[in-house]
């Protein structure tokens, strides 16, 4: 009786964690200013916010990795200035980055109680294999694994390895977990899990704080939205006021209108530009992949991650070998033997690793910029440097990089900066067929927009646009129509009438989708 | 010039400066010339490196690769009596063809350059050994070659004609390396092949274009060591030659990951190199400390530069930092 009694008052007043008036400064930034929030036991908090709005050092104070400047953390009722790492674990404040820090080469149980295993008696200090197994099973369970303890992490897809770091989290008896964009690189199908997950900690009173850039994702989990902008608490929603429109709107301090004049197409639709007909790659060797794409139109290439959906973009440009099959560009048979091939024919590929290969970040933004076309910014073979800037200028000044000069290296770009690099220097020279792999994974909303009005002033151009993409929202606002790609076939493509996140998710997993002709034939 | 070459030169000055202060035979006409013959030499020599190492790779034959084409040179114009302009042609498109192997055997078939080159300095030690069946290769008594001993061992006004022509195919390769479109694909796929790749550049055939330079050079410099030496054994002839290229760029401020250095840094760390070579002479430090004497000097360099680096960045953070604090409005 006591207990429940405890319990329930706890839930309901004391709050596990509270921050008052925290503020934060670093050299020439206001990382945080004057910001509260608190978090009740069981509570699922949506943190929502831009790039640079102040969500990296907010997770930093309350890891204990930094302190705060003024302002106190509260944390289970015990007033800190500034916690200390040690401070944070032991009051139960556990994280999973976006960047996962598993072993690979480990399996699942070493990995959750790594550095804490339990050991045989005896001068050896060998690890007590089964008694470590009982300890995971439990810890498993609770997080819905579909795997087993002695499963090599490397063996397991994202999703599981998050439920790993989730697990891990358990096993220090964590109170708050905080979630980092777990779903930024999820595919769909995995997310769900993933949101279970979530529902299940909240099932079992631990707290958790859930930072994504997918906002339907924030408005099927979250018992209450914080938004951050620029360091300052710019709203809270409660349950029932949680929409995409009003996190944007608290988000940026506006209404985003790009989106939708990205998708307000409604054109007839152009010739064939590129067709792959019975194309094969070194994903699904025995599986023939055809698709078309024409002129003038956004086709947006949904699928699980590992459907095939990369490894075609890259047979497409050239970089993989194509094990069978053939490719016509507008309508001649085409032969890319390499990525020069590709560029060649006007086949250009913004890929889905920006910095390990869409940009040398060691370069300037002119030296990126003219790389692919270089011949033509050279005069007997020497580059003339007047030529390159002139190009860079034009585009840096078209696609509004924000950056001091066209000299400055692209590594000290943010990511959306980065990206309209990747895409300047195919914009630069002609593009025929754009393929862009996951365009705007990791920038912020600002800049999603511009790229996707981009890609539809490409496409108005009469430029044939193909985008991967795993984000729904994206996929779904953006194309005008959708290919969905299952075990490396194209198991369906959806026009816009068909749009819907419940046609691409069947469609995705190899299922029919609900079509409205269909449909209407039913009835 | 970058800071980094300058800082080099300063040091080479201020080396010679405390050399000739106590030996001042450093400045003599003849030692300088002697000195400036071997700069030429190992110069031509480390350019061909620098190509190879700019773009993340690495070149191990060359030192026997002196050896082999050497011999045959020697073999080619005293015993086979051969027209030495054929020869010299024969020999350089000898290297180029060992330049273009390696290239194919690192691109095509995806083997490491330390491995290939490895193979390379073994194997072409043992052929030039066979080769001569492991005598010496030299000239017979009275066999002279006045042209070919005029432009390779000979001088103009006073100075070594092997130093002229690393002058003029330094002047040439910067042209190459800094201002050619040839030279920014090095560059980018010394910083990153991939992404390089994915920017349309035909990678493969650029790194091969880098091994060929290299054993066109290192075929160059083979002739000239050949007709500085007029006599090989190829059991030691051009032995570490490798190591001394490799170190003359790591000086010259070349980073083995690729993608860094200049043509200027390689000379400079040639002159380095030789010029520590003339000090131990000099200075009557036991010959036998040569290696030592270079390998700390090398050494002090990498680590100077690397904490210059550090200190650089660091002092830069603070700059930022105090003008932040001064520019912030009062609260």
């Amino acid at each position: 009786m006591n207990y429940s009694e405890t319990s329930f008052v706890q839930s309901t007043t004391a709050p596990f964690l509270s921050l008052e008036g925290v503020r934060k400064t670093y050299p020439g930034v206001v990382a945080l200013d004057g910001f509260s929030m608190e978090v009740r036991p069981g509570e699922v908090i949506g943190l929502v916010g831009e790039n640079g709005a102040g969500k990296s050092t907010l997770m930093k104070i309350l890891g204990g990795v930094t302190r705060p400047d003024s302002g106190t953390v509260t944390v289970d009722g015990v007033a800190h200035e500034g916690l200390t790492v040690e401070g944070s674990i032991g009051s139960g404040i556990a994280f999973v980055h976006q960047e996962l820090t598993l072993f690979e080469n480990l399996d699942v149980a070493a990995n959750i109680f790594f550095g804490r295993e339990p050991l045989k008696a005896g001068p050896l200090k060998l690890v007590d294999r089964a008694r470590l197994r009982e300890m995971v099973a439990p810890l498993l369970k609770r997080v819905g694994a579909n795997f087993s303890a002695d499963a090599p992490v490397a063996s397991l897809s994202l999703a599981q390895q998050q439920m790993v770091e989730i697990a891990k989290a358990l096993s220090i008896r964590a109170r708050l977990v905080i979630l980092d964009e777990p779903t930024s690189s999820l595919p769909i199908a995995e997310t769900e899990k993933l949101l279970d997950v979530i529902k299940g900690l909240k099932a079992e009173g631990i707290s958790v704080i859930f930072i994504s850039h997918r906002l339907h994702e924030v408005e099927r989990v979250a018992d209450r939205v914080v938004v951050l902008r620029d360091g300052m608490l710019a709203g809270t929603l409660p349950k029932d006021q949680i929409n995409h429109d009003q996190m944007v709107k608290l988000m940026i301090g506006r209404m985003l209108k790009e989106r939708e004049k990205a998708s307000e197409a409604g054109r007839a639709p152009g010739r064939v530009a590129l067709s792959a007909s019975a194309v094969r790659t070194s994903a699904y060797a025995d599986r023939p992949v055809d698709l078309e794409v024409r002129r003038g139109e956004i086709l947006g290439l949904a699928g699980l991650v590992g459907s095939g959906r990369t490894e075609l973009a890259r047979v497409l440009f050239g970089i993989d070998e194509r094990l069978g099959g053939s490719v016509a560009l507008e309508g001649k048979a085409l032969d890319v033997r390499s990525a020069a091939d590709a560029v060649a024919s006007g086949i250009f590929l913004v890929p889905e690793d920006r910095k390990l290969t869409g940009i040398l970040l060691d370069l300037s933004i002119a030296e990126n910029i003219s790389l692919p076309n270089l011949p033509a910014h050279a005069k007997r073979s020497l580059v003339s440097t007047r030529a390159e800037l002139a190009t860079a200028e034009k585009q840096k000044k078209d696609l509004g990089i924000k950056a001091p000069s066209v000299l400055t290296r692209t590594g000290t770009l943010s990511g959306g900066n980065q990206q309209k690099v990747v895409l300047a220097k195919w914009l630069a020279m002609s593009p025929k067929i754009m393929i862009l792999d996951e365009p705007t994974r990791g920038i912020d909303i600002g800049a999603k927009a511009e790229i996707y009005g981009l890609m539809r002033a490409l496409a108005d151009a009469g430029v044939a646009v193909l985008m991967i993409s795993s984000d729904m929202e994206e996929v779904i606002g953006v194309s005008d129509r959708i290919a969905v790609m299952h075990e490396g076939q194209i198991s369906g493509i959806l026009d816009k009438d068909d749009f819907s996140q419940e046609n691409v998710l069947l469609l995705a997993v190899g299922k029919k989708p609900k079509l409205a002709q269909a449909v209407g034939e039913a009835q | 010039m970058s800071k980094k070459d300058l800082g080099l030169l300063v040091l080479i000055l201020v080396v010679g400066a405390v050399v000739t202060a106590i030996n001042p035979r450093f400045l003599l006409p003849i030692n300088l010339a002697n000195t400036s013959n071997l700069i030429g030499l190992f110069g031509i020599l480390s350019i061909g490196q620098a190509f190879v190492i700019i773009t993340g790779g690495i070149e191990l034959s060359v030192g026997s690769l002196v050896a082999l084409l050497g011999t045959l040179f020697i073999d080619f114009i005293a015993v086979r009596e051969m027209d030495w302009p054929l020869a010299f042609v024969l020999i350089i498109v000898l290297g180029a063809v060992v330049g273009l192997v390696h290239g194919w055997l690192i691109t095509r078939l995806k083997l490491q350059p330390f491995v290939v080159t490895l193979c390379g300095l073994l194997i072409y030690r043992g052929v030039a050994r066979f080769y001569t069946a492991d005598g010496t290769a030299g000239f017979a008594f009275g066999q002279n070659f006045p042209d070919l001993e005029f432009l390779t061992a000979g001088r103009s006004y006073g100075v070594p004609n092997s130093f002229i022509a690393l002058i003029v195919i330094a002047v040439f390769m910067w042209v190459v390396l800094h201002r050619s479109v040839f030279g920014r694909y090095l560059y980018a796929i010394g910083k990153n092949e991939e992404a390089a790749k994915y920017s349309g550049i035909r990678t493969g055939r650029v790194v091969i274009a880098a091994y060929v330079i290299c054993g066109v050079l290192t075929a160059l410099s083979a002739i000239y060591f050949a007709m500085y030496t007029r006599s090989i054994s190829p059991a030691s002839h051009g032995q570490f030659y490798e190591l001394y290229a490799i170190a003359a760029a790591v000086l010259g401020g070349f980073s083995l990951r690729g993608g860094e250095g200049s043509l200027i840094g390689v000379i400079l760390g040639t002159v380095l190199l030789q010029e520590l070579q003339n000090l131990v002479n000099l200075l009557g430090i036991p010959s036998s400390l040569n290696f030592a004497v270079m390998g700390c000097v090398i050494l002090i360099g990498v680590l100077v530069d690397q904490q210059w680096g550090v200190f650089r960045a660091r002092r830069r953070i603070m700059e930022a930092a105090r003008r932040n604090v001064a520019g912030a409005p009062a609260e």
